[in-house]
C-alpha cells in the first residue's frame, strides 16, 4: 500500500453499520427490481475517489436560498428557516460547499409532471433551492414547511413532511443524498423510507430540532438540521501500515 | 477533533428532476472543446425495463490525469473542464454525458489505473446512491488495479463501447447482465 509521498491521500472512515439503509428493503416496494443483487465489489480510495467536484457560486441565482421570493407573490403555508452546518465526521466544517434541496408545497405537491395528487399547485412555490456553505459550514434556507403526501407503496400510506437535500463535501467518498425531517411527525410509524435506516439514533439524525433562537418574531419559525459526512480519519498511509 | 456521527442516506425520490439537474449539468466540458465527445446510455431495472427517474452524476480526471481539488498535489488543467457531470434520465430511460478522455491516474504504489470515470447512480427505489466506473472500451485496461479485482466474467459491464459520437455506457440496476457495483 506504500504510495509515492507526493500523494499521501486522506482516507475516508467507514461509516458505523446501521447508519445507511440496505439497498433492497421489501417495506419499500420500489427497492425490488432496482437493488443489485451481486455482492458489492470493494473499490480502493485513490486519488478519483478522496477528491470530488468543487462547485462554487457560479450554481447560484439571487434567491435560491429563499423559495419564498422566487415569485412576484408570497407561497401559501407556514414561513420557516432551516439551518445548520456541513461537517465531516471529524468535526470540520465542509466550506463553500454546494446545497441542493427540493421539496413538496404546503399542501404536500411537488411542481413535477409526475405528482397528479389532488392537492393544488401554488403558483408562488417552485420548491427548489441552492445555497453555498460559508467559513463555517453553515447553510441557510427562507422556505415554507412541506406538507405530508400519498403514495401508493403500502395501504393508506403517507410520506411524513420531509425536504430533500443533497450535499458534496469535498470527495466523492462524502457524496450524499438525504431527506430532513420534522420533530414529532405522527407518521414517521408507517414510512418505510424513514424507517430503512437500521439504527434508531442514526435515524433520528434525520430529524432537524425546533430552535427559538432561530425562529424571528412574527416572521418564521425556525429548524436546526446539521449534515454529517465521512470523516478523514488517519491520513498517513505509512502509520497505518506500522499498525499492520 | 471530535467524531461526529455521520447522517444516513435516503431516496432520492420520484421527483428529483425538480431540484438536481442543471441546464449545463451533462457539460464536463463546454460544448465544442476539443476532442469532446458523448457517453450515452440507458439504465434499467430487474426486469430490463427503462428506468426514467434516474441520475447519473460523473467524476473523472483531466487529459493529463490530474483533479483540481486540495488533495491532488499536481492539479488540474486551468479553463474550462469541470470534471463533474450530472444527467437525469429521460422518460425513455437514457442520458447523455459532454465529456473528453481522463488521462491515465496514479494509483497505489507507483502503480497507475487505465482511464476511467467514477459514476454515482440516484433513483426512486434506491436508498443510497450506487456507485461504479467507465473504462472504455479502445484503451489498454490490462493493467488496471480495480479491474482486477472483478471477476472476469463481470468486467463487460465497466467497459464503454465505441460509437459514431463517443461511447455507450448502459447501466443494469439488477439481473441479467447487472452492472459491478463498488463500496466506496
Ligand atoms: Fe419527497
Amino acid at each position: 500500500m506504500a504510495t509515492p509521498t507526493e500523494f499521501r491521500l486522506p482516507r475516508y472512515g467507514e461509516d458505523p453499520d446501521g447508519t445507511h439503509p440496505p439497498l433492497g428493503y421489501p417495506g419499500y416496494r420500489s427497492t425490488a427490481l432496482r437493488h443489485p443483487k451481486q455482492d458489492l465489489v470493494l473499490l480502493p480510495q485513490m486519488l478519483t475517489e478522496v477528491t470530488g467536484p468543487l462547485l462554487g457560486p457560479g450554481r447560484l441565482g439571487e434567491h435560491d436560498n429563499d423559495l419564498t421570493r422566487q415569485h412576484a407573490g408570497e407561497p401559501q403555508g407556514q414561513r420557516i428557516i432551516v439551518t445548520g452546518r456541513l461537517l465531516d465526521g471529524d468535526g470540520r466544517p465542509v466550506r463553500d460547499s454546494l446545497v441542493e434541496i427540493w421539496q413538496a408545497n404546503a399542501g404536500g405537491r411537488y411542481r413535477h409532471t409526475g405528482d397528479r395528487w389532488p392537492s393544488p399547485l401554488d403558483p408562488n412555490f417552485d420548491g427548489v433551492g441552492r445555497t453555498l456553505t460559508d467559513s463555517d459550514g453553515r447553510y441557510t434556507f427562507t422556505t415554507i414547511k412541506p406538507g405530508a403526501y400519498p403514495w401508493k407503496n403500502h395501504d393508506n400510506a403517507w410520506r411524513p413532511a420531509h425536504i430533500h437535500f443533497s450535499v458534496f463535501g469535498s470527495a466523492f467518498t462524502q457524496r450524499l443524498v438525504t431527506q430532513m425531517y420534522f420533530p414529532d411527525d405522527p407518521l414517521f410509524s408507517q414510512d418505510p423510507i424513514f424507517n430503512s435506516i437500521p439504527d434508531e439514533k442514526a435515524r433520528q439524525r434525520m430529524v432537524s430540532r425546533y430552535d427559538h433562537e432561530i425562529t424571528q418574531a412574527e416572521w418564521a419559525l425556525g429548524f436546526q438540521f446539521d449534515i454529517v459526512l465521512r470523516g478523514r480519519g488517519a491520513s498517513v498511509f505509512e502509520e497505518e501500515e506500522d499498525e499492520d | 477533533m471530535s467524531s461526529l456521527l455521520p447522517t444516513p442516506s435516503q431516496t432520492v425520490g420520484p421527483y428529483l428532476s425538480i431540484g438536481l439537474p442543471w441546464p449545463d449539468g451533462p457539460h464536463v466540458v463546454p460544448e465544442g472543446t476539443p476532442g469532446a465527445f458523448w457517453i450515452r446510455g440507458t439504465v434499467r431495472d430487474g426486469n430490463g425495463d427503462l428506468v426514467p427517474d434516474a441520475m447519473i452524476e460523473t467524476w473523472q480526471a483531466d487529459p493529463e490525469g490530474g483533479f483540481r481539488h486540495p488533495d491532488d498535489p499536481r492539479g488540474a488543467a486551468d479553463g474550462e473542464f469541470r470534471g463533474f457531470g450530472r444527467c437525469p434520465t429521460e422518460a425513455d430511460g437514457t442520458y447523455g454525458i459532454l465529456t473528453v478522455l481522463p488521462g491515465v491516474v496514479p494509483g497505489e504504489g507507483g502503480a497507475t489505473q487505465a482511464r476511467h470515470i467514477d459514476v454515482s447512480v440516484f433513483a426512486r427505489g434506491l436508498l443510497n446512491r450506487v456507485v461504479t466506473r467507465i473504462y472504455f472500451e479502445d484503451q489498454d485496461n490490462t493493467a488496471d488495479p480495480v479491474l482486477a479485482t472483478v471477476p472476469q466474467e463481470r468486467r463487460g459491464t465497466l467497459i464503454a463501447a465505441k460509437t459514431e459520437d463517443g461511447y455507450r455506457f448502459d447501466v443494469r440496476l439488477q439481473g441479467d447482465g447487472e452492472t459491478v457495483f463498488f463500496r466506496v
